[in-house]
């Protein structure tokens, strides 16, 4: 046991490291821009005193790493500073909105990765059927699909028909149920979306598998094929089906902002989205590093829980 | 219904494309390359025709696009009817032109794109793994530290800085997809320079960049090509993307991204007109794919 949380502790220290130095990548890139922020900003037809209080508001009169200490104590304490464009705090826009986010991530990874799982066990189990082979090609296709692709075709069948409804409005008094139902669109199109991949790793993983000398022990001994998938190789293969999950679900992130913006979700890829086009590089900063804490949050998870399952990793020697 | 017959219509068109083009091709190859072609499943000759199909209209778009690339024809949103075949945008211009022309900028911009992101990722791939040391280990540390977000996130997040422009969208996506294309070079590289004949050629006093060009290259090559591949779906699809968020390729340029987002209004009232580019940009994508995966496993030998 004590292994285990010796484990996660230098991972999550490793996590901690990894978010530092994103952080300095993502304050550090405005530094990239030659020449001044706030003229790049206002245009060329600002006058003097403008750019001068807008270079006092963003404090950039102050060095680079004085304004990034600044900047860093902030978010540490959940300030996040002004948006530009709305003048409000941004931990105000921001929190609104993670939740709703979370909930469509969440939604669609709750149907996508049973779906995916089953889908994937069922393709190895009948190899070269015609069922693996169509699910296959299937798949291969919904990769290559662009989500708006994917997300307009489901307009277009599921919403013209009245089935579901094609926006999404959520307001103080919508129940969880009623937001299930408004928010079942944008979660089957990022299901479809991230379905594929995890479905053909899976099907990779257990099929790589398949080929090892136990598995044939175990055929040998007359145990159906169904039990020889899920009672042998299934257990072994969990590790790279946990990893590829974790990979699809921090996909699930950043797949989430082009669908915000087709279903009118009010999201934080709808906020990052609107943030971009007014060049309001506060916001965006702040969901830039939002983001990619979850990725490397999930990514940690990922590694500790695929390190679990596995005891050879757990023992090394 | 109408999905049924769609998906038999398509399926259809789908086995006759890969016949024809299967045949066609294996009639026109070289002899030795003949039996390539013969063994080659449908996915992947249905895939090569298409892109053919794309090449062949991106590069005579002026010659079979009826109309001027941002000519305005009259009114906004015509049904489908002579003399607009596929109607008119929300400016009155005409859908077919579009899509045709989209063919040229879009599919132009991301191979630029990829061409760019694909020199200069491999270029600093093999530059790390022949030098090593300090070098290789810098670079490839940064390039963690770059990996560690999301690469649409990471976008928008340059994109902010430096603007919106067709320009900056090519380098900056050209520099996040350049992270990706160095990793795989570098890993690539990293088994070929142990090799005897490298500390041959390093001996006989080979510079660096003959080093590269002549010796690590043309051994890189096979993973490199379907990465390119892969790579220019990533890169097509992101711009594409961001395009449709309206931060990419901005009218009058004709591209598919965008028009999926000026006329997505259309969807509402069950006219699938917006659902052509995006298809446009789908079809390009599954034909490469099915290319690459057919390319991968040649290359891997493997024998079902």
């Amino acid at each position: 046991m004590n292994e285990i949380w010796r484990m996660i502790g230098q991972r999550l220290l490793l996590g901690v490291l990894t978010l530092f130095i994103i952080s300095v990548v993502i304050f550090g890139a405005t530094e990239l821009l030659p020449g001044d922020l706030a003229r790049e900003l206002l245009g060329q037809s600002a006058t003097e005193e403008t750019l001068a209080a807008l270079r006092e508001q963003l404090g950039l009169n102050d060095p680079a790493p004085l304004r990034y200490w600044n900047w860093l104590a902030g978010v540490l304490q959940g300030d996040f500073g002004m948006s530009m464009a709305t003048q409000k705090p941004i931990s105000e826009l921001v929190g609104a909105r993670l939740g709703n986010t979370l909930f469509l991530a969440l939604y669609a990874a709750a149907l996508a990765v049973p779906f995916a799982l089953l889908l994937g066990v069922l393709a190895a189990l009948w190899r070269n059927s015609i069922f693996d082979r169509a699910s296959n090609a299937l798949a291969l296709t919904a990769i290559s699909f662009p989500e708006f692709f994917v997300a307009y075709t489901l307009i277009l069948w599921l919403a013209q028909s009245g089935l579901f409804p094609s926006m999404v409005r959520i307001t103080g008094s919508t129940t969880t149920g009623e937001m299930l139902y408004m928010a079942f669109l944008p979660a089957l199109t990022l299901t479809l979306v991230v379905t594929a991949h995890m479905m053909r790793m899976t099907r990779a993983a257990i099929i790589n598998l398949l080929a090892s000398p136990y598995i044939e022990m175990a055929r040998l001994k007359g145990m159906s094929p169904m039990r020889v998938v899920l009672r042998h190789a299934v257990p072994n293969a969990l590790a790279p089906i946990i990893n590829v999950v974790a990979l699809n679900l921090a996909y699930l992130i950043t797949g989430v902002v082009v669908i915000e913006v087709v279903f009118v979700y009010p999201g934080l890829g709808q906020l990052m989205i609107d943030a971009v086009s007014n060049r309001d590089i506060a916001v965006v900063q702040a969901i830039t590093l939002i983001f990619a804490s979850a990725y490397v949050l999930l990514n940690l998870l990922a590694d500790v829980l695929s390190t679990i399952t596995n005891p050879r990793l757990m023992h090394r020697k | 219904m109408i999905i049924l017959i769609s998906i038999i219509v398509g399926l259809a068109l789908f086995f006759m494309i890969g016949v024809s083009a299967r045949s066609a091709l294996q009639a026109v190859a070289p002899a030795h390359h003949k039996p390539t072609f013969r063994d080659m499943p449908l996915t992947a000759s249905f895939g090569l025709a298409v892109i053919l199909f794309y090449i062949f209209v991106a590069v005579f778009a002026p010659l079979i696009a009826p109309y001027g690339e941002s000519e305005v024809l009259g009114a906004q949103f015509l049904p489908w009817a002579s003399p607009h075949y596929l109607g008119t945008d929300k400016l009155g211009r005409d859908m077919l032109t579009g899509l045709i022309y989209g063919a040229r900028n879009t599919v132009g911009i991301a191979f630029a794109t990829t061409a760019l992101a694909f020199f200069v990722g491999s270029f600093l791939g093999l530059w790390a793994a022949l030098v090593g040391g300090w070098l290789d280990q810098s670079l490839s540390r940064f390039v963690d530290a770059l990996m560690a977000i999301p690469a649409l996130i990471f976008s928008l997040l340059l994109l902010t800085i430096f603007g919106t422009s067709v320009l900056t969208l090519i380098l900056v996506i050209a520099a996040v997809d350049a992270t990706r294309v160095y990793r795989l070079a570098r890993s690539v590289a990293q088994g070929i320079v142990v090799m005897d004949y490298i500390e041959a050629a390093r001996l006989r006093g080979e510079g660096m960049w003959r080093l590269i060009r002549r010796e690590i290259l043309p051994n890189a090559m096979a993973p490199l090509v379907a990465e390119f591949g892969l790579r220019f779906c990533f890169v097509f699809l992101a711009i594409s993307a961001l395009s449709f968020l309206g931060l990419g390729i901005k009218p009058p340029t004709a591209d598919w991204g965008s028009m999926v987002r000026e006329n997505a209004t259309l969807i509402t009232f069950g006219d699938i007109t917006p659902l052509l580019p995006a298809g446009a940009i789908a079809l390009l994508t599954v034909a490469v794919n099915f290319v690459v995966d057919w390319q991968l496993h040649r290359a891997s030998g493997l024998k079902e």
